[in-house]
């Protein structure tokens, strides 16, 4: 530079001498906050991580994420009531992400091309007994497999799937389905045997020599009520009826069946007997649309198929080829009262769906257990008072879905491998939720969410063939782009575009970024225009 | 064929990158092989717009020259904060000469490159919008009126804030500065048509004019690239927000640029030859309050003794561009 | 090759033979017909490669040059007056960069009144822009100051103005030696600029330079044209060599040997000047001449050595400080300070009045017997200037002094006295 003009004349880059971050009074930091739908997904998945993968048409990665939570994506993609949906954020920008078809995507997407899962680590020589083949019992014995246990499933049934099979109508969850993922389970080493009832838990355990066990039982007891009846009257219970679906024999309702009760087993029972042939089917419920606690869409479904629906109505006789319903009205606490208002029903048989009861027998004399309204009491760790004896789905209290069992059957299996180590699981941190006011929506292209094809209405009223169609491949791409990604980077380059001081460190696909604290200035541009919410800024100590 | 956003991709190029993109579609700015024609250290405010603009522009015209340029610079904060003696911000060959003349002496860079048969080489000149609408505009009309072979790029921010924050022919009506004070009867700068200079480039009749902003990169880097493949005068004005001058928060330099195309108060647009070929149209309209509050240039016309009137002209100004470009997508598109 | 040509024509092709590659043109007079004839030559294609570029004013004249010159091109422009006065900032920013630009000024004065006409006020206005001032005495001068010109620009990377009198050379048809393009390729080589704005090598050009360093960047301006005053000296003798022809230089003698009198000047004016000594010296008088050919630079110990001999002088100037009297003269004074030679400013000739010898008689005998003011108007119309003067006396609106001037002296009938 020497024979260059002195001092007006300056070598190229040279400001990197001056070190502006001694400018900063707070600085960017990069943060990775807790997708709501992440947050809401009873089975723990990491849903905005598995759309990622997703959104750039890798769904093998996608589906690889996602099992290492859930096992069932495909079981899950139809029958899962969807919370992730419920929390998420784009809800608040159009309509939320369609999380669950998706995920059912990513499920027929692994059947069709046969993905396995990866090799279960190495063998840890511990044993592991899990009893009851329905999700949560599925979803521990996958997990604890891949985490190097020996599992063996005992199931009381002539079939795995528990109220996958037995509770959920083939029109809402094609047996092949089931069947393929159960399977790709048992491909991992894990025994199964049907038809084994466990009459003893203990004497089990000791007689497999296993080191714990998980049960998960269910809830198949269908729940009764005193309904005064004549002889003739045909009562049944909704377990059994739906249970009895998937034998030779299919059950007698008659042609105008009346299911009592609110719940989403009220709804399944409405529709297969519609499916059956019935030409009237009718649903009591003792309060309003409003405080049903089936899901809205299967009523509409439901409604859409034909089914009746009588609010505010409870069955206070059932005679010959009637039954007698008092009208009833809501109190000032939201709770139904009689009216002393009767009506009669024509009806060939009712069906109760009131809810169902956890068969215990097989803990009969087990020290330490605390049973509580019908369930075993779980500590934290999903364990019972007794040591080595882990429990959770529909036996343990919870809402009883088949995504909190899945939910449990990971949960447990996490414990268990610890309890078996000697050491106690320590979960991960829980990070800030990434809620709708960390994110900039102006970035999100507007998208409205894909609506996955119906069945139409004269095959979905005489066939159990399944009503809700998949999505393509191009419609699954287009719904996992719809992802915000919310508190997580998705690598948009905003950071880096929008610094004024070039103090972003693009580090290369996958990698995301640093901040270069010797030239941030701390103007904080990159956390407002940050799509996600995924920097914060926090001041300096100075 | 105006610019087009790319949707359904997440962000689609609304934001600066997307992996999604196959690498030919993605932005200049989202590579790590940009030239950062600004290196880090340089001496801009927090949250500058200028200096963030600035970067867009000349890693823009880097990329578009294969690396073949030389920068002129006018006088004003993008030439003070860039080459304080010791140290130089700029990677590109640059010259800065006087406020007034930039784009004289990128005609000169340019004219040296043709006498030497390196036209392969490319000749941006820059300033803000007082060195570029007030000072240099003789000599901006003269390069504009030879048709010489340079791209002129103005960083508009709205005043003279290098001094101080002064009046230009760019600054809005109403706004504060500190030669049009919020005082007497009508606070803050008249109301007039100050100088539309991209519209006056227009009828010099020259291949391209353009606008942009710091909010809109990939429409930016897309008119940096068009004015890059042609020959002859080209001129783009960026909008690039002050937030010393507009007394906004460092970190709402782009959303006041989003907004102020948003509004309609900075119309977004490409001409060639003349002639209007293109325009980035407004994605969510919104009322001109938004823009105006959070700048406390405009303070004096809300609080406790507020102008809704001055506030409704100012509204109307946006309209009216509005109607003019066409900014709103058509019922029936 | 010997030629009667005008002056502006001659410059124009020894700006040719030079090689510019960029021309920045304006129109001003008396300083368009060099622009026009180099347009006409790179139109044809007779001068090639050059861009010639017609800009819109003359601080676009010089920015333009300014550019081109970064950017390693030869680059040239002329103006004059009221242009040069227009491209002031341009002109200190080029010196200041450091830029190798040849500029013609064909000198002119400066308004108000606007007057076309020549006197050196323009140039000298210029004198602390760090631009280096050569004044032609002839066109052939003008010619060979060109070339040189160039060489000294390149070689110090600084730019040189070449100063010539607006019409009385600009215009004038005289015999001129245009020289070879094989001798001025030999004197001249191709530009090879000491900073150069190129891709292959980026440089940030004009800095912002603070209290630190902005005394050093003007001292060093300063020390530069201190070295240019060996240089000017060695590019005259090599000049000679190539040429043939003494031209250039610092300062040249007449008739000095053993004048006791000295006169001093820059420009056409020698000429009267010299042919006025002539006579004298035919009458005895022991009279010799001084001309100034760099002014910036401006050469202190050859003026003072060409002085000490003689016993009283008279720098004798087209230019008049306000206020103050002479510009030259004032350097010519410090250059001869402790000297104890008695000085004599005679501002002469300004917007073009003739500077007859007749005149020159008496002012140079009036300096022989050191019978006049230090500072004195040559044929200056006393009455007309105390009648004005008189006028404001008595009425402070007095109207337009010009109109009453000219009304004094009976050319026009139209002015009105306040």
């Amino acid at each position: 530079m020497s024979s260059k003009p002195f001092a007006i004349t300056l070598k190229p880059g040279t400001s990197l001498a001056n070190l502006t971050g001694t400018w900063r009074t707070a600085r960017p930091q990069y943060v990775d906050r807790l997708p709501p739908c992440n947050h809401a997904c009873p089975a723990g998945e990491n849903i905005q991580g598995w759309l990622f993968h997703a959104e750039s048409g890798d769904y093998e990665q996608a589906w690889r994420v996602l099992t290492i939570s859930n096992p069932l994506p495909a079981v899950m993609g139809r029958v899962c009531y969807h919370p992730c949906e419920t929390a998420c954020n784009r809800g608040q920008l159009d309509e939320a992400v369609g999380i669950n078809s998706v995920e059912r995507f990513l499920g027929d997407e692994a059947i069709k091309r046969d993905w396995k899962f990866d090799a279960p680590a190495a063998a840890s020589g511990k044993k592991v007994l899990v009893v009851g083949a329905g999700p949560s019992g599925l979803s521990a014995a996958y997990h604890l497999a891949r985490m190097g246990h020996r599992v063996e499933i005992q199931e009381a049934g002539p079939l795995a799937g528990g109220m996958m099979r037995f509770g959920i109508p083939k029109y809402r969850l094609p047996r092949e389905v089931l069947d393929a993922e159960v399977q790709r389970i048992l491909d991992l080493g894990v025994t199964l045997k049907l038809n084994s009832k466990v009459v003893n838990i203990e004497q089990s355990m000791q007689q497999g020599g296993f080191d714990a066990a998980f049960l998960a039982v269910g809830a198949h007891i269908g729940k009764r009520t005193f309904i005064p009846a004549g002889d003739a009257t045909k009562i049944v219970d909704a377990v059994s009826v739906l249970r009895s679906m998937e034998g030779e024999d299919k059950p007698m309702l008659g042609r105008r069946v009346v299911v009592y009760g609110g719940g989403n087993t009220a709804i399944d029972v409405a529709r297969t007997a519609k499916r059956l042939g019935a030409t009237e089917a009718i649903i009591v419920y003792r309060r309003t649309r409003e405080k049903m606690p089936a899901h809205d869409f299967e009523v509409e479904e439901a409604l859409q198929e034909g089914v009746l629906i009588k609010w505010l109505s409870t069955i206070k006789q059932a005679g010959e080829g009637e039954i007698t319903v008092e009208k009833m009205a809501l109190d000032e606490k939201g709770f139904p009262q009689p009216t002393g208002e009767f009506e009669t029903l024509a009806a060939d048989s009712v069906v109760l769906a009131l809810g169902q009861d956890v068969d215990l027998s097989l803990l009969d004399g087990l020290s330490g257990l605390e049973i509580k309204d019908g369930t075993v009491q779980v500590a934290a760790n999903m364990m019972t008072g007794h040591p080595g004896i882990f429990a959770g789905g529909d036996m343990v209290p919870s809402e009883r879905t088949v995504t909190v069992g899945v939910g449990h059957g990971k949960k447990a299996a996490r414990n268990i491998d610890a309890w078996l180590r000697g050491i106690a699981y320590e979960p991960g941190p829980k990070h800030e939720i990434a809620t709708f006011d960390k994110l900039n929506p102006w970035y999100y292209s507007d998208a409205d969410k894909t609506v996955r094809p119906m069945l139409d209405i004269i095959r979905r009223q005489t066939s159990f063939d399944e009503v809700q169609g998949g999505l393509d491949e191009t419609n699954a791409l287009f719904e996992a782009r719809r992802c915000l990604s919310c508190g997580n980077c998705f690598e948009c380059d905003n950071c880096y575009g929008v610094c004024p001081d070039n103090a972003v460190i693009k580090l290369g696909p996958g990698k995301r970024f640093e901040f270069n604290y010797d030239y941030c200035k701390g103007c904080g541009l990159c956390v407002v225009e940050c799509p996600c919410g995924a920097i914060k800024m926090v001041p300096e100590d100075i | 064929m105006p610019y087009q956003p790319v949707k359904f991709y997440q962000t689609g190029t609304f934001t600066v990158g997307n992996r999604l993109l196959a690498p030919d579609e993605r932005s200049v700015q989202s590579s790590r092989m940009r030239s950062n024609s600004i290196n880090s250290g340089h001496r801009a405010c927090q949250g500058c717009g200028e200096a963030l603009g600035a970067r867009y522009a000349i890693d823009a015209a880097m990329a578009a020259s294969d690396g073949q340029l030389i920068a002129v610079n006018a006088t004003g904060c993008l030439e003070v904060f860039s080459t304080p003696y010791p140290e130089s911000s700029w990677q590109v060959p640059w010259i800065h000469s006087l406020f007034g003349n930039a784009p004289a002496v990128a005609t000169g860079v340019a004219a040296a490159m043709k006498v030497k048969g390196r036209q392969e080489v490319r000749v941006v000149a820059q300033g803000g919008d007082g060195g570029t609408t007030d000072i240099g505009f003789g000599c901006l009309s003269g390069m504009f009126e030879r048709n010489d072979d340079v791209l002129y790029i103005c960083y508009d921010n709205e005043a003279y804030m290098n001094t101080g924050v002064q009046r230009s022919s760019a600054t809005p009506p109403a706004a504060r500065t500190a030669t049009t004070m919020p005082v007497g009867p009508e606070p803050g700068n008249v109301f007039g048509q100050g100088k539309n200079v991209p519209e006056i480039a227009m009828a010099h009749g020259i291949p391209y004019v353009a606008t942009a902003t710091v909010a809109d990169l990939r429409d930016l880097e897309y008119k940096v690239r068009k004015a890059m493949s042609m020959h002859g005068a080209r001129y783009i004005q960026i909008f690039v927000p002050c937030p010393l001058g507009f007394g906004t928060a460092s970190h709402d330099t782009i959303r006041i640029a989003r907004l102020a195309r948003e509004t309609g108060m900075f119309p977004v647009f490409e001409a060639e030859h003349g002639e209007v070929t293109g325009v980035l149209k407004i994605r969510h309209k919104v009322a001109v309050e938004e823009y105006l509050q959070p700048q406390k240039r405009f303070a004096h016309l809300f609080g406790k003794h507020p102008h809704p009137e001055t506030v409704a002209r100012l509204q109307a100004i946006a309209d009216r561009n509005i109607r003019k470009y066409g900014l709103l997508e058509k019922e029936s598109d | 090759m010997l030629k009667q040509t005008e002056g502006s024509k001659a410059v124009a092709e020894a700006i040719a033979l030079c090689r510019p590659e960029v021309i920045c043109a304006y129109p001003i007079s008396p300083q368009t017909h060099i622009v026009e004839a180099l347009g006409e030559m790179v139109k044809s294609g007779e001068l090639t490669p050059c861009e010639f570029i017609n800009v819109e004013s003359e601080f676009a004249a010089m920015s333009v040059a300014i550019g081109s010159s970064a950017a390693g091109a030869r680059s040239y422009t002329a103006t004059a007056s009221q242009g040069l006065l227009f491209m002031v900032e341009a002109v200190y920013n080029a010196a200041g960069l450091g830029l190798p630009i040849v500029m013609t000024v064909a000198n002119r004065a400066i308004g108000a009144p606007i007057n076309i006409w020549n006197d050196h006020s323009d140039s000298l206005s210029q004198r602390d822009s760090g631009w280096m001032q050569l004044f032609a005495e002839t066109n052939q001068e003008a010619v060979d100051l060109h070339i040189q010109a160039f060489r000294l620009a390149e070689e110090l990377s600084m730019p040189v103005m070449v100063c010539m009198d607006g019409f009385i050379l600009t215009h004038a048809f005289e015999r001129v030696d245009i020289p070879s393009q094989e001798q001025v390729d030999s004197y001249l080589p191709p530009f090879d600029p000491r900073q150069v704005l190129d891709p292959a090598e980026p440089v940030s050009i004009g800095a912002m330079v603070g209290p630190e360093a902005f005394m050093e960047v003007k001292y060093l301006a300063h020390a530069k044209q201190m070295q240019a005053l060996g240089l000017i000296q060695q590019l005259a003798s090599e000049f000679r060599t190539t040429f043939g022809r003494d031209s250039g230089g610092l300062v040249r003698t007449y008739r000095a040997d053993d004048a006791e009198t000295m006169v001093v000047a820059m420009g056409s004016v020698l000429g009267t000047i010299k042919d006025t000594v002539d006579e004298m010296r035919d009458e005895g008088h022991k009279i010799g001449v001084l001309g100034i050919t760099s002014y910036r630079p401006f050469p202190q110990r050859e003026v003072r050595a060409a002085l000490q001999n003689c016993k009283r002088f008279v720098v004798l100037e087209k230019s008049l400080a306000v206020g103050m009297g002479g510009i030259a003269a004032t350097d010519v004074r410090m250059a001869v300070t402790g000297s104890g030679l008695k000085g004599f400013t005679a501002i002469a000739g300004l917007g073009g009045r003739a500077i007859p010898k007749a005149s020159l008689h008496r002012l140079f005998r009036e300096v022989e017997q050191e019978d006049l003011a230090p500072v004195t108007f040559l044929d200056l119309d006393r009455d007309a200037v105390n009648k004005q003067l008189e006028r404001e006396k008595q009425t402070r609106r007095s109207g337009p002094i010009a109109e009453n001037i000219l009304y004094d002296k009976g050319i026009s009938s139209t002015a009105k006295f306040g």
